[in-house]
Protein backbone atom coordinates (compact mmCIF):
# COMPACT_ATOMS: atom_id res chain seq x y z
CA UNK A 1 0.00 0.00 0.00
CA UNK A 2 2.84 2.32 0.87
CA UNK A 3 4.28 1.39 -2.51
CA UNK A 4 1.01 2.38 -4.16
CA UNK A 5 1.05 5.75 -2.43
CA UNK A 6 4.68 6.44 -3.26
CA UNK A 7 4.28 5.46 -6.89
CA UNK A 8 1.13 7.60 -7.30
CA UNK A 9 2.83 10.56 -5.69
CA UNK A 10 5.86 10.04 -7.90
CA UNK A 11 3.64 9.90 -11.00
CA UNK A 12 2.09 13.20 -9.97
CA UNK A 13 5.57 14.56 -9.39
CA UNK A 14 6.69 13.51 -12.89
CA UNK A 15 3.56 15.10 -14.32
CA UNK A 16 3.41 18.42 -12.57
CA UNK A 17 6.68 18.89 -10.63
CA UNK A 18 5.53 21.53 -8.20
CA UNK A 19 2.01 22.59 -7.28
CA UNK A 20 1.74 26.01 -5.75
CA UNK A 21 -2.01 26.51 -5.85
CA UNK A 22 -3.64 25.41 -2.60
CA UNK A 23 -6.93 24.03 -4.05
CA UNK A 24 -5.10 21.90 -6.65
CA UNK A 25 -2.59 20.63 -4.08
CA UNK A 26 -5.42 19.78 -1.72
CA UNK A 27 -7.57 18.05 -4.36
CA UNK A 28 -4.68 15.91 -5.67
CA UNK A 29 -3.77 14.89 -2.15
CA UNK A 30 -7.25 13.68 -1.27
CA UNK A 31 -7.61 11.85 -4.59
CA UNK A 32 -4.47 9.89 -3.71
CA UNK A 33 -5.70 9.16 -0.18
CA UNK A 34 -9.17 8.17 -1.42
CA UNK A 35 -7.89 5.61 -3.90
CA UNK A 36 -5.35 4.33 -1.43
CA UNK A 37 -8.24 3.81 0.98
CA UNK A 38 -10.34 1.93 -1.58
CA UNK A 39 -7.37 -0.28 -2.40
CA UNK A 40 -6.39 -0.97 1.18
CA UNK A 41 -9.86 -1.46 2.62
CA UNK A 42 -11.24 -3.63 -0.17
CA UNK A 43 -8.85 -6.34 0.95
CA UNK A 44 -9.96 -6.31 4.54
CA UNK A 45 -12.57 -9.04 4.11
CA UNK A 46 -11.42 -10.64 0.90
CA UNK A 47 -9.13 -13.16 2.57
CA UNK A 48 -11.82 -14.30 4.93
CA UNK A 49 -14.06 -16.22 2.60
CA UNK A 50 -14.64 -19.90 3.22
CA UNK A 51 -12.87 -21.73 6.00
CA UNK A 52 -11.28 -18.77 7.62
CA UNK A 53 -14.61 -17.08 8.12
CA UNK A 54 -16.05 -20.21 9.67
CA UNK A 55 -13.09 -20.39 12.02
CA UNK A 56 -13.54 -16.75 13.06
CA UNK A 57 -17.24 -17.41 13.52
CA UNK A 58 -16.55 -20.08 16.12
CA UNK A 59 -14.11 -17.83 17.94
CA UNK A 60 -15.85 -14.51 18.24
CA UNK A 61 -19.14 -12.69 18.01
CA UNK A 62 -19.50 -10.98 14.62
CA UNK A 63 -19.87 -7.64 16.36
CA UNK A 64 -16.43 -7.94 17.90
CA UNK A 65 -15.06 -9.01 14.52
CA UNK A 66 -16.39 -5.93 12.74
CA UNK A 67 -15.33 -3.58 15.52
CA UNK A 68 -11.85 -5.06 15.57
CA UNK A 69 -11.68 -4.86 11.80
CA UNK A 70 -12.76 -1.22 11.88
CA UNK A 71 -10.12 -0.42 14.49
CA UNK A 72 -7.46 -2.18 12.42
CA UNK A 73 -8.58 -0.39 9.25
CA UNK A 74 -8.53 2.93 11.06
CA UNK A 75 -4.95 2.27 12.17
CA UNK A 76 -3.97 1.31 8.61
CA UNK A 77 -5.61 4.43 7.22
CA UNK A 78 -3.93 6.71 9.78
CA UNK A 79 -0.51 5.35 8.79
CA UNK A 80 -1.39 5.42 5.11
CA UNK A 81 -2.68 9.00 5.07
CA UNK A 82 0.28 10.23 7.12
CA UNK A 83 2.69 8.47 4.76
CA UNK A 84 0.84 10.02 1.82
CA UNK A 85 0.99 13.47 3.40
CA UNK A 86 4.72 13.09 4.07
CA UNK A 87 5.73 11.79 0.62
CA UNK A 88 3.32 14.15 -1.08
CA UNK A 89 4.71 17.26 0.57
CA UNK A 90 8.23 15.92 -0.05
CA UNK A 91 7.74 15.48 -3.80
CA UNK A 92 5.04 17.93 -4.83
CA UNK A 93 6.43 20.66 -2.64
CA UNK A 94 5.34 22.18 0.60
CA UNK A 95 5.29 25.76 -0.59
CA UNK A 96 1.53 25.73 0.01
CA UNK A 97 2.21 25.04 3.68
CA UNK A 98 3.83 28.38 4.30
CA UNK A 99 0.99 29.82 6.32
CA UNK A 100 -0.66 26.51 7.09
CA UNK A 101 -1.80 25.52 10.54
CA UNK A 102 0.15 22.24 10.62
CA UNK A 103 -1.56 20.84 13.70
CA UNK A 104 -4.97 21.39 12.15
CA UNK A 105 -3.84 19.92 8.84
CA UNK A 106 -2.47 16.75 10.47
CA UNK A 107 -5.63 16.44 12.55
CA UNK A 108 -7.86 16.70 9.51
CA UNK A 109 -5.70 14.17 7.64
CA UNK A 110 -5.89 11.70 10.55
CA UNK A 111 -9.63 12.24 11.05
CA UNK A 112 -10.16 11.87 7.31
CA UNK A 113 -8.31 8.55 7.33
CA UNK A 114 -10.34 7.30 10.28
CA UNK A 115 -13.54 8.49 8.59
CA UNK A 116 -12.77 6.59 5.40
CA UNK A 117 -11.96 3.47 7.41
CA UNK A 118 -15.14 3.66 9.52
CA UNK A 119 -17.55 4.20 6.65
CA UNK A 120 -15.90 1.82 4.20
CA UNK A 121 -15.44 -1.21 6.45
CA UNK A 122 -19.04 -2.38 6.20
CA UNK A 123 -19.04 -1.56 2.48
CA UNK A 124 -15.91 -3.69 2.06
CA UNK A 125 -17.64 -6.53 3.86
CA UNK A 126 -20.71 -6.26 1.59
CA UNK A 127 -18.54 -6.13 -1.55
CA UNK A 128 -16.52 -9.14 -0.38
CA UNK A 129 -19.71 -11.12 0.31
CA UNK A 130 -21.04 -10.17 -3.12
CA UNK A 131 -17.92 -11.83 -4.47
CA UNK A 132 -16.71 -8.99 -6.63
CA UNK A 133 -13.62 -6.95 -6.12
CA UNK A 134 -12.63 -3.36 -5.85
CA UNK A 135 -14.95 -2.22 -8.64
CA UNK A 136 -18.13 -2.90 -6.70
CA UNK A 137 -16.50 -1.54 -3.56
CA UNK A 138 -15.81 1.78 -5.30
CA UNK A 139 -19.35 1.99 -6.68
CA UNK A 140 -20.93 1.26 -3.31
CA UNK A 141 -18.51 3.33 -1.28
CA UNK A 142 -18.08 6.48 -3.32
CA UNK A 143 -21.50 8.06 -2.71
CA UNK A 144 -21.24 7.20 0.98
CA UNK A 145 -17.90 8.94 1.40
CA UNK A 146 -18.66 11.82 -0.99
CA UNK A 147 -20.04 14.24 1.64
CA UNK A 148 -17.37 13.08 4.08
CA UNK A 149 -14.78 13.82 1.43
CA UNK A 150 -16.20 17.31 0.96
CA UNK A 151 -15.90 17.96 4.70
CA UNK A 152 -12.29 16.71 4.65
CA UNK A 153 -11.42 18.84 1.63
CA UNK A 154 -12.88 21.91 3.29
CA UNK A 155 -11.21 21.27 6.63
CA UNK A 156 -7.76 20.64 5.16
CA UNK A 157 -8.08 23.61 2.82
CA UNK A 158 -8.92 25.82 5.78
CA UNK A 159 -5.90 24.36 7.56
CA UNK A 160 -3.66 25.15 4.58
CA UNK A 161 -5.04 28.66 4.48
CA UNK A 162 -4.05 29.01 8.10
CA UNK A 163 -7.56 29.59 9.42
CA UNK A 164 -8.24 29.19 13.12
CA UNK A 165 -9.48 25.92 14.66
CA UNK A 166 -12.85 27.39 15.51
CA UNK A 167 -13.74 27.79 11.80
CA UNK A 168 -12.66 24.33 10.68
CA UNK A 169 -13.89 22.76 13.93
CA UNK A 170 -17.44 22.17 12.74
CA UNK A 171 -16.21 20.07 9.80
CA UNK A 172 -14.08 17.97 12.13
CA UNK A 173 -17.00 17.52 14.53
CA UNK A 174 -19.18 16.56 11.59
CA UNK A 175 -16.59 14.00 10.51
CA UNK A 176 -16.44 12.46 13.97
CA UNK A 177 -20.25 12.33 14.17
CA UNK A 178 -20.41 10.52 10.82
CA UNK A 179 -17.74 8.07 12.04
CA UNK A 180 -19.73 7.25 15.16
CA UNK A 181 -22.88 6.72 13.10
CA UNK A 182 -21.07 4.51 10.58
CA UNK A 183 -19.48 2.35 13.29
CA UNK A 184 -22.78 1.98 15.14
CA UNK A 185 -24.57 0.93 11.95
CA UNK A 186 -21.78 -1.50 11.08
CA UNK A 187 -22.04 -3.07 14.54
CA UNK A 188 -25.80 -3.50 14.15
CA UNK A 189 -25.81 -4.73 10.55
CA UNK A 190 -22.68 -6.87 10.32
CA UNK A 191 -24.09 -9.86 12.26
CA UNK A 192 -26.78 -10.22 9.57
CA UNK A 193 -24.12 -10.18 6.89
CA UNK A 194 -22.34 -13.06 8.50
CA UNK A 195 -25.34 -15.26 9.00
CA UNK A 196 -25.33 -18.13 6.52
CA UNK B 1 -64.32 2.60 -2.93
CA UNK B 2 -63.01 1.78 0.52
CA UNK B 3 -59.56 0.87 -0.78
CA UNK B 4 -58.98 3.42 -3.42
CA UNK B 5 -60.35 6.66 -1.98
CA UNK B 6 -56.76 7.85 -1.51
CA UNK B 7 -56.03 7.34 -5.19
CA UNK B 8 -58.94 9.64 -6.06
CA UNK B 9 -57.60 12.05 -3.44
CA UNK B 10 -54.12 11.97 -5.04
CA UNK B 11 -55.58 12.63 -8.50
CA UNK B 12 -57.71 15.50 -7.26
CA UNK B 13 -54.85 17.04 -5.30
CA UNK B 14 -52.49 16.91 -8.28
CA UNK B 15 -55.19 18.26 -10.59
CA UNK B 16 -55.73 21.12 -8.14
CA UNK B 17 -51.98 21.74 -7.95
CA UNK B 18 -51.55 21.81 -11.71
CA UNK B 19 -54.55 24.04 -12.39
CA UNK B 20 -54.31 26.46 -9.47
CA UNK B 21 -50.53 26.31 -9.27
CA UNK B 22 -50.06 27.26 -12.90
CA UNK B 23 -53.05 29.58 -13.42
CA UNK B 24 -52.84 31.88 -10.41
CA UNK B 25 -51.28 35.22 -11.36
CA UNK B 26 -48.21 36.55 -9.61
CA UNK B 27 -48.54 39.58 -7.40
CA UNK B 28 -47.37 42.83 -9.01
CA UNK B 29 -43.73 43.57 -8.37
CA UNK B 30 -40.76 45.51 -9.65
CA UNK B 31 -38.51 43.19 -11.61
CA UNK B 32 -35.83 45.34 -13.18
CA UNK B 33 -34.27 48.69 -12.75
CA UNK B 34 -31.51 50.51 -14.65
CA UNK B 35 -28.90 51.79 -14.01
CA UNK B 36 -27.72 49.42 -11.29
CA UNK B 37 -25.35 51.90 -9.72
CA UNK B 38 -25.92 55.52 -8.77
CA UNK B 39 -23.53 58.38 -8.16
CA UNK B 40 -24.32 61.83 -6.80
CA UNK B 41 -25.98 64.05 -9.35
CA UNK B 42 -28.96 63.82 -11.69
CA UNK B 43 -30.00 60.21 -12.35
CA UNK B 44 -32.64 58.88 -14.74
CA UNK B 45 -33.95 55.52 -13.52
CA UNK B 46 -36.00 53.15 -15.66
CA UNK B 47 -38.13 50.74 -13.67
CA UNK B 48 -39.95 47.72 -15.06
CA UNK B 49 -42.80 46.04 -13.29
CA UNK B 50 -44.53 42.71 -13.70
CA UNK B 51 -48.32 42.41 -13.62
CA UNK B 52 -48.42 46.06 -12.63
CA UNK B 53 -50.83 48.84 -13.64
CA UNK B 54 -48.66 51.95 -13.45
CA UNK B 55 -51.03 53.93 -15.66
CA UNK B 56 -53.49 54.26 -12.81
CA UNK B 57 -51.00 56.66 -11.30
CA UNK B 58 -47.73 56.98 -9.45
CA UNK B 59 -48.04 58.67 -6.07
CA UNK B 60 -44.37 58.97 -5.30
CA UNK B 61 -41.05 57.20 -5.29
CA UNK B 62 -38.05 57.10 -2.98
CA UNK B 63 -34.53 55.81 -2.87
CA UNK B 64 -33.84 54.46 0.58
CA UNK B 65 -30.30 54.24 1.90
CA UNK B 66 -29.58 53.18 5.45
CA UNK B 67 -32.76 54.71 6.80
CA UNK B 68 -32.42 57.93 4.86
CA UNK B 69 -34.67 58.80 1.96
CA UNK B 70 -34.31 60.62 -1.35
CA UNK B 71 -37.46 61.87 -3.09
CA UNK B 72 -38.20 61.54 -6.76
CA UNK B 73 -38.10 64.73 -8.79
CA UNK B 74 -40.24 63.63 -11.68
CA UNK B 75 -42.04 60.42 -12.61
CA UNK B 76 -43.26 59.59 -16.10
CA UNK B 77 -45.34 56.52 -16.83
CA UNK B 78 -44.31 54.95 -20.13
CA UNK B 79 -46.62 51.96 -20.00
CA UNK B 80 -48.35 49.78 -17.45
CA UNK B 81 -45.11 48.01 -16.66
CA UNK B 82 -42.53 50.72 -17.33
CA UNK B 83 -41.93 53.99 -15.54
CA UNK B 84 -39.19 56.60 -15.77
CA UNK B 85 -38.02 58.29 -12.57
CA UNK B 86 -35.68 61.22 -12.19
CA UNK B 87 -33.73 61.60 -8.96
CA UNK B 88 -31.27 64.18 -7.75
CA UNK B 89 -28.92 61.97 -5.75
CA UNK B 90 -27.17 63.91 -2.97
CA UNK B 91 -23.64 63.35 -1.69
CA UNK B 92 -22.80 61.26 1.30
CA UNK B 93 -24.98 58.15 1.20
CA UNK B 94 -23.82 55.80 3.90
CA UNK B 95 -24.74 52.28 2.80
CA UNK B 96 -23.42 50.30 -0.16
CA UNK B 97 -26.84 49.20 -1.39
CA UNK B 98 -29.84 51.44 -1.92
CA UNK B 99 -33.43 50.29 -2.25
CA UNK B 100 -36.12 51.70 -4.50
CA UNK B 101 -39.69 52.25 -3.34
CA UNK B 102 -42.49 53.05 -5.77
CA UNK B 103 -45.91 54.12 -4.49
CA UNK B 104 -48.57 53.20 -7.01
CA UNK B 105 -52.26 54.00 -7.00
CA UNK B 106 -53.16 50.48 -8.05
CA UNK B 107 -50.97 48.34 -5.75
CA UNK B 108 -49.66 50.48 -2.91
CA UNK B 109 -45.94 50.47 -2.20
CA UNK B 110 -43.72 48.26 -4.36
CA UNK B 111 -40.14 47.77 -3.20
CA UNK B 112 -37.09 46.75 -5.17
CA UNK B 113 -34.49 45.73 -2.63
CA UNK B 114 -30.79 46.40 -3.33
CA UNK B 115 -31.68 48.21 -6.54
CA UNK B 116 -28.54 50.31 -6.72
CA UNK B 117 -24.93 49.99 -5.83
CA UNK B 118 -24.00 53.33 -4.31
CA UNK B 119 -20.86 55.02 -5.52
CA UNK B 120 -19.06 57.82 -3.77
CA UNK B 121 -20.22 56.96 -0.30
CA UNK B 122 -19.96 59.30 2.69
CA UNK B 123 -21.07 59.47 6.28
CA UNK B 124 -24.70 60.30 5.64
CA UNK B 125 -26.66 62.88 3.69
CA UNK B 126 -27.28 66.26 5.16
CA UNK B 127 -30.23 66.14 7.54
CA UNK B 128 -32.03 68.80 5.57
CA UNK B 129 -32.37 66.64 2.45
CA UNK B 130 -32.99 63.47 4.36
CA UNK B 131 -35.70 64.94 6.58
CA UNK B 132 -37.30 66.72 3.66
CA UNK B 133 -39.02 63.72 2.16
CA UNK B 134 -39.50 60.83 4.51
CA UNK B 135 -42.54 58.97 3.13
CA UNK B 136 -45.33 58.85 5.65
CA UNK B 137 -46.67 55.43 6.66
CA UNK B 138 -44.79 53.16 4.29
CA UNK B 139 -46.71 49.95 4.04
CA UNK B 140 -44.47 47.07 4.97
CA UNK B 141 -43.99 45.08 1.79
CA UNK B 142 -45.62 44.82 -1.55
CA UNK B 143 -46.99 41.37 -0.75
CA UNK B 144 -48.97 42.32 2.31
CA UNK B 145 -51.19 44.76 0.49
CA UNK B 146 -52.70 42.27 -1.94
CA UNK B 147 -54.51 39.90 0.32
CA UNK B 148 -57.76 40.71 -1.37
CA UNK B 149 -56.99 38.61 -4.44
CA UNK B 150 -55.42 35.18 -4.50
CA UNK B 151 -51.92 35.70 -5.87
CA UNK B 152 -48.45 34.34 -5.58
CA UNK B 153 -45.63 36.61 -4.50
CA UNK B 154 -43.24 37.81 -7.17
CA UNK B 155 -39.76 37.56 -5.75
CA UNK B 156 -36.65 39.14 -7.05
CA UNK B 157 -34.99 36.42 -9.13
CA UNK B 158 -37.76 33.85 -8.90
CA UNK B 159 -40.57 35.53 -10.81
CA UNK B 160 -42.75 32.94 -12.56
CA UNK B 161 -40.37 30.13 -11.67
CA UNK B 162 -41.74 30.23 -8.12
CA UNK B 163 -44.35 27.75 -9.37
CA UNK B 164 -41.62 25.13 -9.49
CA UNK B 165 -41.96 25.03 -5.70
CA UNK B 166 -44.97 22.73 -6.20
CA UNK B 167 -42.93 20.27 -8.27
CA UNK B 168 -39.29 20.42 -7.21
CA UNK B 169 -39.64 20.29 -3.43
CA UNK B 170 -42.35 17.57 -3.21
CA UNK B 171 -40.16 15.33 -5.43
CA UNK B 172 -37.59 15.10 -2.64
CA UNK B 173 -40.25 14.57 0.01
CA UNK B 174 -41.74 11.73 -2.06
CA UNK B 175 -38.30 10.23 -2.62
CA UNK B 176 -37.58 10.24 1.12
CA UNK B 177 -40.98 8.66 1.86
CA UNK B 178 -40.44 5.92 -0.75
CA UNK B 179 -36.91 5.22 0.44
CA UNK B 180 -38.28 4.99 3.99
CA UNK B 181 -40.74 2.34 2.73
CA UNK B 182 -37.74 0.60 1.16
CA UNK B 183 -35.83 0.62 4.45
CA UNK B 184 -38.83 -0.67 6.34
CA UNK B 185 -39.10 -3.57 3.90
CA UNK B 186 -35.33 -4.11 4.13
CA UNK B 187 -35.51 -4.40 7.91
CA UNK B 188 -38.25 -6.99 7.45
CA UNK B 189 -36.01 -8.88 5.01
CA UNK B 190 -33.32 -9.11 7.68
CA UNK B 191 -35.94 -10.18 10.20
CA UNK B 192 -37.75 -12.96 8.40
CA UNK B 193 -36.29 -13.48 4.93
CA UNK B 194 -39.46 -13.20 2.88
CA UNK B 195 -38.76 -12.75 -0.87
CA UNK B 196 -41.90 -10.58 -1.12
CA UNK B 197 -40.32 -8.00 1.18
CA UNK B 198 -37.19 -7.99 -0.93
CA UNK B 199 -39.22 -7.32 -4.06
CA UNK B 200 -41.13 -4.51 -2.33
CA UNK B 201 -37.86 -2.93 -1.20
CA UNK B 202 -36.56 -3.02 -4.76
CA UNK B 203 -39.75 -1.45 -6.15
CA UNK B 204 -39.71 1.29 -3.49
CA UNK B 205 -36.13 2.15 -4.42
CA UNK B 206 -36.92 2.15 -8.15
CA UNK B 207 -39.90 4.47 -7.79
CA UNK B 208 -38.04 6.64 -5.28
CA UNK B 209 -35.12 6.92 -7.67
CA UNK B 210 -37.50 8.09 -10.39
CA UNK B 211 -38.69 10.88 -8.10
CA UNK B 212 -35.07 11.67 -7.23
CA UNK B 213 -34.15 12.01 -10.89
CA UNK B 214 -37.15 14.28 -11.52
CA UNK B 215 -36.12 16.28 -8.46
CA UNK B 216 -32.66 16.72 -9.94
CA UNK B 217 -34.04 17.71 -13.36
CA UNK B 218 -36.56 20.22 -11.98
CA UNK B 219 -33.92 21.59 -9.62
CA UNK B 220 -31.41 21.94 -12.42
CA UNK B 221 -33.90 23.84 -14.58
CA UNK B 222 -34.78 26.06 -11.64
CA UNK B 223 -31.12 26.75 -10.98
CA UNK B 224 -30.65 27.69 -14.63
CA UNK B 225 -33.45 30.23 -14.37
CA UNK B 226 -32.55 31.77 -11.03
CA UNK B 227 -28.82 31.22 -10.45
CA UNK B 228 -27.93 31.02 -14.16
CA UNK B 229 -26.18 27.69 -13.90
CA UNK B 230 -27.26 24.09 -14.32
CA UNK B 231 -25.25 22.88 -11.37
CA UNK B 232 -23.30 24.43 -8.51
CA UNK B 233 -21.40 23.06 -5.52
CA UNK B 234 -24.25 23.89 -3.21
CA UNK B 235 -24.31 21.56 -0.16
CA UNK B 236 -27.89 20.54 -0.90
CA UNK B 237 -26.96 19.65 -4.48
CA UNK B 238 -24.05 17.55 -3.29
CA UNK B 239 -26.32 15.79 -0.84
CA UNK B 240 -28.94 15.16 -3.52
CA UNK B 241 -26.35 13.84 -5.97
CA UNK B 242 -24.92 11.53 -3.30
CA UNK B 243 -28.43 10.35 -2.44
CA UNK B 244 -29.25 9.44 -6.03
CA UNK B 245 -25.82 7.83 -6.56
CA UNK B 246 -26.27 5.71 -3.43
CA UNK B 247 -29.43 4.17 -4.82
CA UNK B 248 -27.92 3.67 -8.25
CA UNK B 249 -25.16 1.79 -6.44
CA UNK B 250 -27.88 -0.21 -4.69
CA UNK B 251 -29.19 -1.33 -8.08
CA UNK B 252 -25.66 -2.21 -9.21
CA UNK B 253 -25.18 -4.28 -6.05
CA UNK B 254 -28.41 -6.16 -6.76
CA UNK B 255 -27.28 -6.78 -10.31
CA UNK B 256 -23.97 -8.29 -9.26
CA UNK B 257 -25.28 -10.97 -6.88
CA UNK B 258 -27.04 -13.81 -8.72
CA UNK B 259 -28.23 -15.82 -5.73
CA UNK B 260 -31.66 -14.47 -4.56
CA UNK B 261 -31.42 -15.05 -0.79
CA UNK B 262 -27.93 -13.61 -0.59
CA UNK B 263 -28.94 -10.70 -2.82
CA UNK B 264 -31.89 -9.92 -0.59
CA UNK B 265 -29.77 -9.83 2.55
CA UNK B 266 -26.82 -7.90 1.09
CA UNK B 267 -28.99 -5.27 -0.53
CA UNK B 268 -31.11 -4.92 2.62
CA UNK B 269 -27.98 -4.24 4.67
CA UNK B 270 -26.71 -1.72 2.15
CA UNK B 271 -30.11 -0.06 1.90
CA UNK B 272 -30.35 0.49 5.67
CA UNK B 273 -26.78 1.80 5.82
CA UNK B 274 -27.31 4.03 2.79
CA UNK B 275 -30.65 5.41 3.92
CA UNK B 276 -29.21 6.54 7.24
CA UNK B 277 -26.41 8.31 5.42
CA UNK B 278 -28.80 9.83 2.90
CA UNK B 279 -30.86 11.31 5.72
CA UNK B 280 -27.63 12.75 7.05
CA UNK B 281 -26.76 14.27 3.67
CA UNK B 282 -30.23 15.68 3.10
CA UNK B 283 -31.04 17.11 6.49
CA UNK B 284 -27.89 17.47 8.59
CA UNK B 285 -24.98 18.31 6.28
CA UNK B 286 -26.69 21.26 4.54
CA UNK B 287 -27.14 22.79 7.97
CA UNK B 288 -23.54 22.10 8.95
CA UNK B 289 -22.14 24.29 6.20
CA UNK B 290 -25.21 26.30 5.46
CA UNK B 291 -23.11 29.38 4.82
CA UNK B 292 -22.34 28.43 1.24
CA UNK B 293 -25.82 27.33 0.28
CA UNK B 294 -27.85 29.24 -2.25
CA UNK B 295 -31.09 27.59 -1.23
CA UNK B 296 -33.74 29.61 0.54
CA UNK B 297 -33.37 29.49 4.29
CA UNK B 298 -29.61 28.93 4.17
CA UNK B 299 -26.62 31.19 4.17
CA UNK B 300 -28.45 34.40 4.88
CA UNK B 301 -31.03 33.70 2.21
CA UNK B 302 -34.49 34.19 3.57
CA UNK B 303 -36.45 30.97 3.90
CA UNK B 304 -39.61 30.61 1.90
CA UNK B 305 -41.70 30.59 5.00
CA UNK B 306 -40.43 33.86 6.45
CA UNK B 307 -42.15 36.01 3.90
CA UNK B 308 -42.27 34.20 0.59
CA UNK B 309 -44.45 31.30 1.47
CA UNK B 310 -47.55 33.39 1.95
CA UNK B 311 -50.94 31.86 2.34
CA UNK B 312 -51.47 31.69 -1.42
CA UNK B 313 -48.38 29.57 -1.91
CA UNK B 314 -49.04 27.50 1.18
CA UNK B 315 -52.51 26.54 0.07
CA UNK B 316 -51.04 24.93 -3.04
CA UNK B 317 -47.71 23.74 -1.62
CA UNK B 318 -49.11 21.47 1.10
CA UNK B 319 -51.62 19.76 -1.24
CA UNK B 320 -48.77 19.38 -3.74
CA UNK B 321 -46.62 17.55 -1.17
CA UNK B 322 -49.49 15.29 -0.17
CA UNK B 323 -50.46 14.67 -3.79
CA UNK B 324 -47.00 13.75 -5.01
CA UNK B 325 -46.33 11.50 -2.01
CA UNK B 326 -49.62 9.71 -2.56
CA UNK B 327 -48.83 9.35 -6.27
CA UNK B 328 -45.45 7.83 -5.35
CA UNK B 329 -47.06 5.35 -2.97
CA UNK B 330 -49.63 4.52 -5.64
CA UNK B 331 -46.89 3.84 -8.20
CA UNK B 332 -45.09 1.69 -5.64
CA UNK B 333 -48.27 -0.22 -4.91
CA UNK B 334 -49.04 -0.86 -8.58
CA UNK B 335 -45.53 -1.92 -9.45
CA UNK B 336 -45.06 -4.26 -6.53
CA UNK B 337 -48.38 -5.93 -7.36
CA UNK B 338 -47.36 -6.26 -11.00
CA UNK B 339 -44.03 -7.77 -9.92
CA UNK B 340 -45.78 -10.25 -7.67
CA UNK B 341 -48.10 -11.34 -10.47
CA UNK B 342 -45.19 -11.63 -12.86
CA UNK B 343 -43.42 -13.81 -10.34
CA UNK B 344 -46.41 -16.10 -9.95
CA UNK B 345 -46.65 -16.35 -13.75
CA UNK B 346 -43.01 -17.31 -14.23
CA UNK B 347 -43.28 -19.81 -11.39
CA UNK B 348 -46.34 -21.35 -13.02
CA UNK B 349 -44.59 -21.52 -16.38
CA UNK B 350 -41.56 -23.19 -14.83
CA UNK B 351 -43.61 -25.95 -13.28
Amino acid sequence: MALYVVSTVYTCYLGVNQVTSIPVWNALFWIIVLFAAFNALSRSFQREEGGRQLYLHTLAHPRSVVLARTAYNAAVMIVLSLVSAATYSLFIGNSVMQDADLGLFITSVILGGIGLACSLTLIAAIAARAGSGIGLMAILGFPIVLPMLLAMLRASKLALDGVAWSVAGKYLIGLVAMDVLAVALAAILFPYLWRD
Amino acid sequence: MKHWWWKILATLLLLYVVVIGLRTPLAPALIACTPDRIAPGDVLVNVWGYNTRFQEGIDGSWISNDGQWVCVNAARVVSDDHVELRFNVPHGMRSEMSHLVLRTAAHGDLTYLNAFYTEDRGSGMSQQIADGCRPEALSKASIGSHEKTFQFPDRNILNESIRNLFFHVPMWFSMVVLMAIGVWKSIRVLGRNDPNDDRSALVAVQVGLLFGVFGLISGSLWARVTWETWWTTDPKLNGAAAGVLIYLAYLVLRGSVPEPAKRARLSAIYSIFAFTFMMLFFFVLPRLNAVDSLHPGNGGNPAFNTYDLDNGLRSVFYPACAGWILLGVWMYDLRSRAMRLQNILTDANDN
